[in-house]
């Protein structure tokens, strides 16, 4: 596979209705909120599992598509058969001296792993060679505007043991809590590295599939937690140079999200009481922008 | 310092990991010379030359925020990938998230802008076509269109740093208001000795005028 030539940086802007996009274990599963701003925060982690999920549901574990960092709901449950097989010796814990074997073993990983290939991955402890750094990095996505989590209170028409029945005496009824955002419109950052993608292999196939999974992913992550949730625009620089041809932070603010109507001050409450725009004029020499969705 | 480079950066978040708060992750007040070497290298380097930092200015207050987030706990062994590469097939091949789970949380910090003044040096693996003035002119290249191997990052990758060249001649940017302009940071992270198994160094940090002084490498207050 040949890697990519040019650098890439990206903008990606999705919204949630009536949904949760990433809970903070810190504070009860509510959303995730920058306390200086109120706006709303998605992990890039959160982003980034996402992605992997909506590979391995594409392309179904075909070769050169496998995904290291699983989940168990997708799991095809060869584990244990496997890890048997392989007999996995617990004292190796070092990379082999022998460098040219470790390249091998990086070498492979990249190959059969998308996510390896694409975010990299630690492995093994001590020598540097086991790391890889991938191609493509992602920020924290913010919220445009601040955010308002509500806490909805629900009912359950039933208990888990008897020991509550009892104490309610045949009531059943429990109570649940449900955080959820009535409106939120986020926007992300994404970096791709040309010169990254030249030692893991990733190609011109793994990026259209990375466009193809942020357009999609929401489409298959659907749950009672995460409510609407939808990809409303992917917006691609491309440099000539694959080194770049302009510092990251001018394409991005070329990108501007602003109310449909600027005189509107209340809540916003659809993707349709925005305004995005790309001032393309703006843009450097050597840096064109394209518009995925 | 003939050849040297200052180069502006900033970032929404950073975290500069103390070593000795790793599990949840707590940043230090400022950033390391060994991180500030790293967004060097990120716009150029080449096994030809080293670079070392010279002084970090802090632009910015000082200001935390936590983070919580789930992350896993263990590494792949390269035993295992032989074996699935003897196989042929990854099955099985693979970290299960759900039962690695850990959740950690990071303290880190918010809205950092610096000026980091380095150089750099010829090492030992510098050919005949190496000349300082070579790779000073490919920095300065890079570092003014924004050119970069890859992108520089304030600590850890999701947390992306923009960076400016501060051309010869200019003036450094004034400090924002409600800087602490003299602090003394205690012991902090130098570098690490990659050439001696990986041996941490550490140095005494003070700001002084919002200008915190880098000892060189090789000096006697810079302790293994």
């Amino acid at each position: 596979m040949t890697a990519i030539a040019h650098r890439y940086e990206f903008v990606y802007l999705f919204d949630v209705t009536n949904g949760n996009p990433n809970g903070d274990p810190d504070a009860g599963n509510l959303p995730r909120l920058d306390p200086e701003t109120n706006c709303g925060l998605v992990t890039d982690v959160a982003l980034k599992r996402k992605i992997r999920n909506f590979v391995t549901l594409d392309k179904d574990g075909s070769t050169g598509y496998a995904i290291y960092m699983q989940e168990k709901a997708v799991l095809n449950n060869q584990h244990k058969r496997a890890y048997d097989a392989l007999e996995i010796k617990p004292e190796d814990k070092k990379l082999p001296k022998d460098e040219a074997k470790a390249r091998e073993i990086t070498a492979w990983m990249c190959a059969n792993f998308f996510d390896v290939r694409t975010f990299g991955a630690v492995m093994t402890t001590g020598v540097n060679a086991g790391q890889v750094r991938g191609p493509v990095q992602l920020a924290f996505a913010t919220s445009v505007e601040p955010v308002l989590p509500l806490e909805i209170s629900i009912t359950r028409m039933a208990v888990t043991t008897e020991k509550e029945a009892e104490a309610q005496s045949g009531d059943n009824r429990t109570m649940g809590r449900k955080h959820i955002l009535p409106y939120g419109l986020y926007r992300a950052h994404g970096f791709v590295s040309a010169k990254l993608a030249e030692r893991t292999g990733f190609s011109d196939d793994d990026l259209q599939l990375l466009w193809r999974a942020l357009i999609n992913m929401f489409e298959h992550d659907r749950s009672a937690a995460r409510g609407e949730m939808a990809a409303r625009k992917l917006i691609v620089f491309e440099h000539d140079n694959a080194m770049g041809n302009a510092p990251a932070h001018v394409l991005f603010d070329t990108v501007k999200v602003t109310r449909a109507k600027q005189e509107d001050d209340g809540p916003a409450r659809s993707f349709a009481d925005y305004r995005v725009k790309v001032d393309a004029e703006m843009l450097p020499q050597g840096v064109s922008v394209r518009e995925y969705l | 310092m003939s050849f040297g480079v200052r180069l502006e950066i900033w970032g929404e978040r950073a975290c500069f990991t103390r070593p000795e708060m790793k599990v949840e992750r707590v940043s230090y007040d400022v950033i390391t010379p060994s991180a500030a070497r790293g967004i060097l290298e990120a716009i150029h380097w080449k096994p030809a030359i080293r670079w070392h930092i010279d002084r970090i200015h802090v632009l910015n207050p000082i200001r935390f925020e936590s983070i919580r987030r789930n992350e896993v706990g263990g590494k792949l062994s390269p035993a295992s990938v032989a074996k699935a590469m003897k196989a042929g097939s990854t099955a099985g091949l693979a970290t299960y998230v759900d039962e690695d789970r850990q959740q950690r949380a990071a303290t880190v910090l918010r809205d950092v802008h610096y000026l980091i003044e380095a150089h750099f040096q010829l090492t030992g693996r510098a050919g005949p076509d190496d000349s300082v003035g070579k790779h000073l002119d490919i920095f300065n290249r890079r570092a003014r269109k924004g050119q970069c191997f890859h992108a520089p990052c304030l600590g850890v990758r999701e947390f992306p740093a923009s960076f400016e060249l501060l051309e010869e001649g200019a003036l450094p940017p004034e400090p924002a208001a409600g800087v602490e302009l003299d602090k003394d940071l205690g012991w902090m992270l130098h570098d690490i000795d990659f050439a001696d198994g990986m041996t941490p160094h550490f140095f005494r940090a003070c700001m002084k005028k919002g200008v915190i002084e880098v000892p060189p490498w090789q000096a006697v207050e810079v302790k293994a």
